[in-house]
């Protein structure tokens, strides 16, 4: 059997889940700062 | 930990913390899979397949160190009302529940060409799915307290009896001789030759500053949105 077919797959996984994470936190992080800073100059 | 109760000091600390974890996770991660699919030699026994450890155990022992955060987070809040501690437990969860996912998947996708099955019912997969379910439950219920304006101390109760798990899971192999094999990685030592370990550690760091660094972006983000949510409230009230 091809085992690199599941090797792909793994690291596809893996590296999709984390990379949405991060980009989730990022995200969430500058608009959730944004709105407080700009709360804070109004 | 308590120099950091003040979030004004612990966001001091934080916002350059961010970004430098960011940006040696994303190196050490890069560098350790490239290494682990390029440089290293397939296994004389699981062939190419073996390259799937350098992603399946650092997202193993970091879903377990998810819940070592959430527990540590819970005697803190519960203990000395430390005044991050819920925040902290909260910003941990997704992150560790994300780790314990890719572990189960890339286990999943592993099994299917070196045992012959995408899954089995055996104690550690099961343990491991179980601590997956249990931080789908945390992330709603710590949600929920927040939104009724608890202070978290049921989801830090939850999270501390939850830690009965971590055990379970480490001695699962030891316990339940069925299909996963023993512990190959110890604090003594291995039993994997090092052509096929190093880049191990590399991944582990990585994906570890990774880790730290969406904790930390969670716990800027929940800290930015009482910032806001205490301001509409004073706002209101004048």
């Amino acid at each position: 059997m091809n085992a690199w077919p599941f090797v792909i797959a793994a690291y596809g996984v893996a590296v999709a889940l984390t990379g949405s994470l991060l980009l989730w936190a990022y995200a969430s992080m500058r608009r959730a700062e944004a709105a407080a800073e700009n709360l804070k100059r109004s | 930990m308590h120099a950091l109760a003040n979030p004004a000091r612990f966001l001091r600390i934080a916002r350059p913390a961010t970004l430098w974890l960011l940006l040696v996770g994303i190196v050490l991660a890069i560098g350790g899979m490239a290494a682990g699919l390029t440089l290293t030699p397939p296994d004389y026994l699981q062939g190419e397949t073996v390259r799937i450890i350098y992603i399946h155990v650092p997202s193993a022992w970091l879903g377990m160190a998810g819940w070592i955060g959430i527990a540590a987070a819970s005697v803190s809040q519960l203990v000395w009302r430390h005044p991050l501690a819920a925040v902290a437990g909260r910003a941990v969860a997704p992150a560790g529940a994300i780790f314990a996912a890719i572990c189960l998947v890339t286990g999943s996708i592993w099994g299917r060409p070196t045992w012959g099955t995408w899954w089995e019912w055996d104690g550690r997969l099961t343990s491991m799915l179980i601590l997956f379910f249990m931080y789908l439950g945390y992330i709603a219920l710590a949600s929920a307290e927040r939104e009724r304006g608890g202070e978290g101390r049921i989801a830090a109760i939850y999270g501390l009896v939850g830690a009965i798990n971590l055990p379970i899971i480490h001695y699962s192999v030891q316990w339940w001789r069925t299909l996963h094999q023993a512990e190959s990685i110890g604090l003594t030592g291995s039993s994997i030759d090092n052509s096929i370990l190093w880049p191990l550690p590399l991944t582990t760091v990585g994906f570890t500053c990774l880790f730290a660094a969406a904790t930390l972006m969670r716990m800027r983000t929940e800290l930015a949105e009482a910032k806001v949510e205490a301001r509409m409230r004073r706002m209101g009230s004048e």
